[in-house]
């Protein structure tokens, strides 16, 4: 194999603010045409050592180099994405940087030198002879909006390869698709690199690592660590460089013990803003002292199907929502048509942990002692109860070990796996009958989302009804007892987690199932 | 490897966001800005008139606080007078604080300002028979009416519709103001003058008495009870922590039970009341007249300070007394030194540029480019 190296990061430290260093004196090369696999926990530090790379931030210290041989190397300054392009590195960020009312093309054109930017026709072509190159599907004509998420992800890679890349950086590609989709991808990119492209994917999935990479670089705590071919790598080595010490990756499932009817959801329909039906007829139970998964591509209606039960998400006539009363179990409550605060007022013992944690969950300018009020705030009369409150911030500070200069310091300025369990935290708390959790361990560490499993897992153990909305399926499959599958919306199946497998749930996220077959 | 060839440089400057700063760090920032500013304004004032800078900022303080004279007394009528100014942009300060810590802009302050002043008016021609308690009742209770009225329209818009608060806001002024025109005209004396003169100049009914016998001490009051509740409210209270919530992120409001909708008109009403009673405090405990330039601007300037204070009402008091002193001082050089109003209007916005200007360099650090050591 050719030893030249397309890039050559040396000494890179990065830090924000005095107390949080991203990168500390990192040095990683990447080779021409190969699949570089930089591997982390969340927080490792591998974004902000790519967005270096990319132009987005400018390291404190140390140098980048290009073109790395026998005869010399090139040191080179990288302020922008205009400089990295032109030296040919593109990036594809998680979040993608596309304008929604555009079609492909004009993304495309889109901060392209005048002349050429106005000459659709030459652009649409030019799209076209990459796909055909490469073997990707894209319509040119397409608006953004209209795109699955997985074409818009063909459309950034595309993108990147029009402006001349040579070095694509790839995000976390695969967090947002299905198991079908990740197989596509992972053909274009051995495509790309028999093309002699240099691919580097940021990942924490270890399956995908073996899978596509021929070196993995692993990173933690902004630290390199080091580099291995995947041919000699394995699960177990590639762990261990990767949480530092070994861990014990096993969940503790217990069979669900005494298990009774605690929500029953029938024939919920809710319809969003541009009247399309983002839940359509779903009806489902979920038990005391029982997980119950909810897999689906990020979209299908997780989202509306915790909301509608939280009180938070309009339905459509004819959907009801009945809440079993624990000490009694002929009290049934309807659900639909009460808000947050009413549902509450009726004595029903909702826990919810949004995916939109300071969004929705928590208030970003807040310390954790306000927010652990969110919820219980009316207590007292004119004035808040503060003790209370204050008490419950140190204890879960405490308990879940959340990193925070102080209880008074705005939950913004902590890191999302700190936010994260600042939410759980204070939901949990409440003592819950019904708990559900949207992502709950995206973001955090290996080490952390254990934690955090096991917190639901007790919570099961004493009875809670515990929904778990998830997007990894391993995790899903070893957590859950029963996993309900949303495919576009509608209800899919319900299989028990400890009999399916991973390809199974794939299929139902992806293929909706006949109507006859639901029904049988 | 050998042949290093830098091809680019690092760029000259570039800018990152600071942890937060200990507070006697930002505070020896801030004076050191208005230091500089102090300074700037100096060279420009030299480089016009050349008069000793230091002579023209003796004059900006006696404008403020009187002229310094052998029987020099601090409260005298200049001071009070800066003092009386200062409550009214504080009162209209405390009045936009929940609305802008809710996250709506409320820039229909000088509306809601004169819309109150116009109903004190009113009870100060119609009513000035009735025993002063009463009276005072009235006025105080029409004031915040008409305030909280012209609140509240753009609220329930928004909360019904989710308008634009802004636009709304903003109109709702005009509209006050051809309001004010015509009770101006209405109540017109002596007739032909197109003013309203001052109201009951001989029975001073309706008028702040002197508390202690001062003047101004009334508004003192007034306002600085004002201050206070309203530091307590957004701090402590309940519906102040749903304000703080509903400004964060809605749909957190919604997802805590809160009413948003609720919120919103309440919040608002609240605001227009306060603004409302600044009206009250122009007319009945200053101008003890009602014209379209009551307000003067200072629902706009109150957005100022609001915003500097970061909503801390007592934070405002400091702000509100900088900018009115500001004001003074520089109406004082301009007519000492035969200079017009836009001097004035020139030296305070080198000072607000320089304090705005502190702010970034609290929030962010610069990094200039380092020597390069040779790789080896």
């Amino acid at each position: 194999m050719n030893n030249d190296l397309a890039v050559l990061l040396k000494d890179i430290t990065k830090t924000f603010g005095k107390k949080v260093v991203a990168n500390k004196d990192v040095t990683l090369g990447i080779k021409k045409g190969e699949i570089l696999s930089l591997l982390g926990e969340n927080g490792s530090g591998k974004t902000t050592l790519m967005n270096m790379l990319a132009g987005i931030y400018y390291p404190d210290s140390g140098h980048i180099f290009v073109d790395v041989n026998d005869s010399g190397l090139n040191e080179v300054s990288i302020s922008s994405p205009k400089d990295a392009y032109a030296l040919g590195i593109g990036m594809i960020h998680q979040h993608f940087k596309l304008v929604d009312v555009f079609t492909a093309v004009e993304n495309v054109a889109l901060g392209l030198d005048k002349s050429i930017a106005f000459n659709k026709k030459q652009i649409a072509q030019d799209i076209k002879a990459i796909c055909d190159k490469y073997g990707f599907k894209v319509d040119p004509n397409k608006k953004v909006y209209n795109m699955s998420v997985s074409e818009k992800q063909t459309l950034e890679i595309v993108k990147a390869l029009y402006r001349g890349a040579n070095i694509l950086i790839l995000d976390e590609p695969t967090a947002v698709l299905t198991p079908q989709e990740t197989d596509m991808l992972f053909a274009v990119m051995r495509n790309m690199k028999e093309d002699g492209k240099s691919i580097i994917i940021i990942t924490h999935k270890l399956n995908e690592v073996l899978e596509i990479s021929d070196r993995v670089s692993i990173l933690r705590k902004g630290e390199y660590v080091g580099t291995v071919d995947t041919k000699e790598a394995s699960v177990e080595i590639l762990t261990e460089m990767m949480v530092g010490q070994k861990v014990t990756l096993e969940i503790d499932r217990k069979e669900p013990q005494n298990t009774k009817p605690r929500l029953i959801v029938s024939n919920l329909t809710c319809v969003n803003k541009y009247g399309v039906k983002a839940l359509d007829d779903v009806s489902f139970i979920a038990n005391s002292g029982e997980i119950l998964g909810i897999a689906g591509i990020s979209g299908s209606g997780q989202k509306e199907l915790l909301e509608a039960i939280a009180g938070l998400q309009e339905t459509a006539s004819g959907s009801s929502i009945k809440y079993v009363t624990p000490e009694n179990e002929t009290d049934i409550v309807q659900l639909i048509g009460k808000n947050a605060l009413q549902i509450k007022n009726l004595g029903v013992a909702l826990s919810f942990v949004p995916e939109d944690r300071l969004g929705m969950g928590l208030v970003g300018s807040m310390g954790m002692s306000d927010n652990m009020m969110l919820r219980s705030y009316r207590k007292g009369f004119v004035f808040t109860e503060r003790k209370g409150p204050k008490n419950l911030a140190n204890k879960v500070k405490d308990e879940l070990e959340v990193v925070t200069p102080s209880i008074t310091t705005p939950v913004r300025k902590l890191s999302g796996g700190n936010v994260q369990k600042v939410l759980v935290g204070r939901e949990i708390a409440a003592a819950p009958t019904v708990l559900m959790t949207a992502y709950a361990v995206r973001g955090l560490d290996v080490n952390t989302s254990y934690t955090i499993y096991n917190l639901l897992n007790e919570q099961k153990e004493k009875g809670v009804a515990v929904i778990y909305v998830g997007e990894d399926l391993d995790v899903l499959l070893a957590l859950a007892d029963r996993i309900l599958v949303l495919c576009d919306g509608k209800l899919n199946g319900i299989v028990d987690a400890r009999t399916t497998t991973k390809e199974e749930i794939g299929l139902l996220m992806t293929h909706l199932r006949e109507e006859e077959k639901i029904d049988g | 490897m050998a042949n290093v060839i830098a091809t680019k440089k690092e760029p000259l400057l570039r800018i990152a966001k600071r942890d937060s700063m200990p507070f006697w760090q930002s505070l020896v920032i801030r004076i050191i800005s208005i230091v500089l500013a102090l300074v700037v304004c100096g060279v420009v004032i030299y480089l016009l008139i050349k008069v000793n800078p230091l002579e023209v900022y003796k004059s900006m303080v006696e404008g403020a606080f009187g002229s310094f004279k052998e029987d020099y007394k601090f409260f005298n009528r200049r001071t009070w007078i800066t003092i009386r100014d200062t409550m009214m942009l504080l009162c209209i300060a405390v009045g936009l604080a929940p609305a802008f810590k809710m996250r709506f802009w409320n820039i229909g302050a000088e509306g809601q300002i004169l819309m109150g002043g116009v109903a004190t008016a009113a009870c100060m021609i119609y009513l000035k028979n009735l025993p002063p308690v009463l009276l005072f009742v009235c006025m105080f209770l029409a004031s915040v009416l008409a305030g909280a009225i012209w609140s509240f329209l753009p609220a329930l818009f928004k909360a019904k519709w989710n308008t634009n608060e802004t636009l709304f806001t903003l109109m709702m002024n005009y509209v006050a103001i051809q309001l004010t025109s015509f009770f101006v005209a209405l109540w017109e004396n002596p007739i032909g003058s197109n003013t309203v003169g001052i109201i009951n100049p001989t029975g001073h009914e309706g008028w702040f008495p002197p508390v202690f016998g001062l003047d101004y001490m009334m508004n003192v009051i007034v306002v600085m009870t004002i201050t206070v509740g309203m530091f307590i409210y957004l701090k402590y209270s309940k519906q102040g922590y749903e304000i703080a919530v509903v400004g964060d992120s809605e749909n957190t409001a919604r997802y805590a039970g809160i009413n948003v909708k609720k919120v919103i008109i309440r919040t608002m009403l609240i605001s227009g009341a306060i603004c409302g009673l600044s009206g009250f405090v122009a007319v009945s405990g200053a101008s003890h007249t009602i014209s379209t330039s009551t307000a003067g601007g200072r629902g706009f300037t109150a957005i100022i300070v609001a915003w500097l204070a970061k909503f801390n009402t007592f934070t405002m008091i400091l702000i509100s007394l900088l900018l009115v002193f500001l004001d003074k001082g520089a109406i004082e050089i301009a007519s000492k030194y035969d200079l017009n109003d836009y001097v004035s209007s020139m030296i305070t916005g080198i000072i607000l540029f320089f304090i705005l200007g502190s702010e970034f360099f609290i929030n962010y650090r610069m990094i200039f480019r380092r020597s390069h050591k040779e790789v080896q």
